[in-house]
């Protein structure tokens, strides 16, 4: 059995300095494989707490338009797992902390066991599964605990209490809460679901609560670091790192400083 | 009358097959939805409804007919199954009438779809204005060109069409959309699968809402013909016409049951879209099945010349079924099929749909390996009408005049 490094260790520090976390998402082999490893450097250097590299799948259901381009250029560009798993361990080479976000697809592919206990050798701290629910999750879960990786399972505003208490009694690490019924990508608002939805699960978790879906600008990321423990950007840096990756990490850098509470 | 089968399970599998690989935001709503329909199943009050709807609107039972000059091209006796005749022309009226019927029931006014060629789509924006629900169709852009005269029904019918230009743009990248658009539009929207595939409870929905295409062949076999057939044959995309026939013969293990995929230009080729002979055990589109995907899990682009069988992945029963044994699966290439449509035509005046042709192309081959004795009893799945000018163009016959 792997050591169990989990991500408890990033929440007691971002709790001792009084801010939430920032959870940064790229999907692995963006802009291109060749600058792919250097775009989530730029993310750790601007402040991410936690990288979330995403595996690019062909059928995103949960993805909007924004990564849904982003993760078709990675795949065109002949991104496969070996490359997620590459920058994976370049990412905590780099001394960032790494988790992989993946649809269940390329992971039963590619063996479940196979696929945790190469992510924990690489580097990796833990799986978020969009599209796997807890329901399903029977091998995963003798998986990761074999090869001590955290799993991140994610909750939803139409979640009842009865699955909230199911799914974060299967989460470690933290608890991914969407912040709207819908897909990934930057919206205006973060509107009223997401604190009801962190407050309800709070009820029946000690774990870090992460709030994503639609954030994107530093007012966001107060509104959301004054109730969450943490606040996930995806949809804003892939358009950044897509400009240029120095434009990247001054957005990391201004959302980093905004996940302080007063 | 809906009947049911040994499986699934309560969590929604076919042997290993099935399941929910779907976001949490979905799960309510797809809990919503069993919940509702279990109790319907046996609702007394809906069962008639339903019914009645068959029978009125959709033109049930449809015909079983002896295609005697197709027989003795064939050389065996072949019994086509007419779901050609239901009323928009395909079997895809039979679950699409069900699933509006449970919309209404569940509080929610709007349905979405996915169609390949287009089918299914006008099924569902046919239920949607007879019950005044809103309706949007995704549907693949390619297959917007070659399936046109179906997107413009759908719109007459008051549907919304988007047409995907995403991915391969046909069919799965259809069911991605609808997919995307279900999570943020839950609360008010159902969306009516069209195929036995998707999360549980859609395989085993979408099945018992076609079962009763087997249920009166099987009957209409016995009454007409005195006996049961020796193979009952249909084509395979996604598999809901198939599983709906095989449905009313699975207890009758004298039957041989026949799944016939789209081969496209050979299933030793990458141009096709064989799931069940060439693909492995994956995740497409919410259950685990065969799947047309390469060593990392992405899914492969499929080809057919049919619209409505262009799809990379198979229904979990079917997967089921193959595994077990029960049922044969093999592939029909797009000009087997095309070969099996112009002697339809030719041999009973019916132009068939070119899905169900590849059904009609297994009888061919299977009418030699099983001798004059033989019953075939195979589905006609639906009409040709949406594929003249996909054959127009295969056989070159589109605006050619002959003078003399």
């Amino acid at each position: 059995m792997t050591e169990h490094r989990s991500l408890s260790d990033v929440f007691a520090a971002t709790r001792e300095a009084n801010r939430a976390a920032l959870i940064g998402y790229l999907p692995a082999g963006f802009p291109s494989r060749k600058q792919s490893a250097d775009a989530f450097r730029a993310l750790v250097d601007g402040g991410c707490d936690i990288v979330e590299v995403g595996m690019p799948y062909s059928d995103p259901v949960m993805d909007g338009p924004t990564i849904q381009a982003a993760a078709t250029k990675a795949l065109a560009d002949g991104t496969k797992i070996a490359d997620l798993l590459t920058i994976v361990e370049a990412i905590s080479t780099h001394g960032g902390v790494p988790v992989v976000m993946t649809y269940w697809a390329p992971v039963t592919r590619y063996g479940v066991d196979a696929f945790a206990r190469d992510l924990a050798n690489a580097g990796g701290r833990g799986l978020i599964t969009p599209d796997l629910i807890p329901d399903e999750a029977g091998e995963w879960l003798v998986a990761s605990e074999q090869h001590g990786l955290d799993r991140i399972f994610l909750v939803a505003p139409s979640s009842t209490d009865e699955r909230l208490a199911m799914t974060t009694s299967r989460c470690s690490g933290f608890v991914y809460a969407a912040s709207s019924m819908g897909v990934t990508g930057a919206r205006d608002q973060i509107g009223d679901l997401a604190p009801r939805l962190v407050e309800r699960t709070r009820r029946v978790t000690d774990l870090p609560i992460g709030v994503g879906l639609g954030v994107r600008t530093p007012e966001h990321v107060r509104e959301v670091a004054s109730y969450a423990d943490a606040v996930i950007v995806g949809s804003a840096f892939v358009t950044a790192v897509d400009h240029d990756l120095r434009q990247a990490g001054e957005l990391v850098t201004a959302l980093r400083e905004a996940t302080a509470r007063s | 009358m809906i009947t049911g089968n040994a499986v699934p399970d309560s969590r929604g599998y076919y042997g290993e097959f099935g399941g929910r690989f779907i976001p949490e935001a979905l799960v309510a709503a797809i809990d919503q939805l069993t919940e509702f329909y279990e109790k319907a199943k046996v609702d007394p009050e809906f069962l008639a409804e339903y019914d009645a709807l068959l029978r009125n609107y959709a033109g049930r039972p449809s015909r079983l007919y002896h295609a005697e000059r197709l027989s003795a091209e064939l050389g065996c006796r072949v019994l086509l199954k007419r779901e050609d005749l239901n009323h928009t022309g395909a079997h895809k009226i039979n679950n699409v009438l069900g699933q509006a019927l449970l919309t209404k029931k569940m509080g929610k006014t709007r349905v979405i779809a996915e169609t390949g060629a287009g089918q299914h789509g006008v099924a569902t924006a046919t239920a949607a204005a007879l019950m005044g629900l809103e309706c949007t169709v995704y549907m693949g852009e390619v297959d917007t060109d070659r399936q046109s005269l179906n997107v413009a029904r759908m719109r007459l019918l008051g549907a919304e069409v988007v047409a995907v230009r995403s991915g391969s743009r046909t069919l799965k990248d259809a069911m991605n959309e609808a997919f995307r658009d279900w999570v943020a539009s839950v609360d008010t929207t159902h969306y009516c699968i069209g195929s036995v595939g998707g999360p549980h409870p859609f395989p085993m929905l979408v099945r018992d809402f076609n079962s009763v295409v087997g249920e009166e062949a099987r009957q209409q076999c016995i009454e007409q013909y005195g006996g049961l057939p020796d193979a009952v044959l249909a084509c395979v995309g996604g598999g809901s016409n198939a599983i709906g026939i095989f449905a009313g013969f699975l207890g009758d293990e004298q039957v041989r049951l026949y799944g016939f995929e789209a081969a496209g230009d050979g299933a030793e080729t990458d141009r096709t879209a064989a799931t069940l002979t060439k693909g492995g055990v994956g995740v497409l589109h919410g259950s685990l099945s065969y799947v047309l995907q390469d060593a990392d899990g992405q899914t492969l682009e499929s080809h057919s010349i049919s619209a409505g069988l262009d799809y990379p992945g198979v229904g979990p029963e079917h997967a089921y079924l193959k595994q077990t044994g029960r049922a044969s699966y093999l592939p029909v290439t797009d000009t087997e099929a095309m070969d099996a449509f112009r002697l339809l035509c030719r041999t009973e005046g019916i132009i068939p749909a070119i899905e169900s042709s590849h059904a009609l192309a297994g009888a061919v081959r299977l009418a030699k390996e099983l001798g004059p004795e033989a019953t075939l009893l195979v589905n006609l799945s639906g009409r040709g009408d949406k594929d003249v000018a996909t054959a127009g163009e295969w056989f070159d016959v589109i605006g050619v005049t002959r003078t003399t």
